[in-house]
């Protein structure tokens, strides 16, 4: 009963996600709104602005830097979130139960 | 694992591993590449000891203590180097307005922050790799 249900489940998910790359744009052309000055900018004068070859290093951590400044928060709160409920460090608290008893 | 041909492999492999980390962090800027990746490199091949030597003798390499610096440290390198521009003109990591030397372009010591940047973040994300992984296999075993 139940993995019917579940195998149903994926199949719809794997068609609204299979729905979702049809309506996708297609073609991106410069006539797309993604394609913009700010591209242009990035190609024209991410050398001379930041002195760097790899225009995405430029755009990541100069022109986005405080963008990954909250990536790298975003890692550091996962660690931080899986560290205060798994604890690795449990001992000091056992001993304490054993010796209590 | 006690399997003598995994654990020559992986004690031929992991140097190299650890080298090309090193090597595309430090290169993000003029090639492709970069901390997120680098430090993804760092990490699995730590997560290839752990794997094989298990996790006391991964403990001994990369211990909580070592994890908990290179958290803070890289996080801590990345702000400090942030507060830097606001001390030189006002601006949160501001490179060039700062004043910092951009170097000759296409040369490894070129850019200002941004190689620097690339070591906080490879540091933090080889770090935290690592240290997911030890929570969840030390977990598991207890």
């Amino acid at each position: 009963m139940k993995k019917p249900f579940i195998m149903l489940m994926f199949i719809a998910l794997f068609v609204v996600l299979v729905i979702n790359i049809m309506r996708m744009p297609a073609g991106l052309g410069t006539d797309s709104l993604s394609y913009n000055d700010a591209t242009e900018h990035y190609i024209q004068y991410s050398a001379e602005e930041t002195g760097v070859t790899n225009i995405i290093a430029a755009i990541l951590t100069d022109y986005r830097a405080f963008d990954t400044l909250g990536e790298t928060i975003i890692l550091f709160t996962s660690i931080v979130a899986v560290i205060s409920v798994l604890r690795p460090d449990k001992k000091p608290e056992n001993e304490g139960r054993v010796s209590h008893e | 694992m006690n399997d003598i041909i995994v654990k020559s492999i992986t004690r031929l492999v992991i140097p190299f591993l650890q080298l090309y980390g090193i090597y595309i962090i430090l290169h993000g800027h003029i090639s492709p590449g970069g901390g997120f990746s680098g430090g993804a490199l760092i990490g699995s091949s730590l997560i290839l000891y752990t794997l094989v030597f298990g996790v006391d003798r991964a403990q001994k390499k990369f211990s909580h203590r070592v994890s908990e610096i290179a958290e803070s440290g890289g996080i801590l390198l990345y702000l400090f180097v942030g507060a830097l521009g606001i001390a030189l003109t006002g601006n949160f990591l501001s490179n060039k307005a700062a004043g910092f030397p951009l170097g000759e372009l296409g040369s490894l010591l070129s850019g200002g922050i941004i190689p620097v940047l690339m070591i906080g973040i490879g540091i933090k994300v080889a770090s935290t790799m690592i240290t997911l992984f030890h929570v969840l296999i030390q977990e598991e075993s207890q």
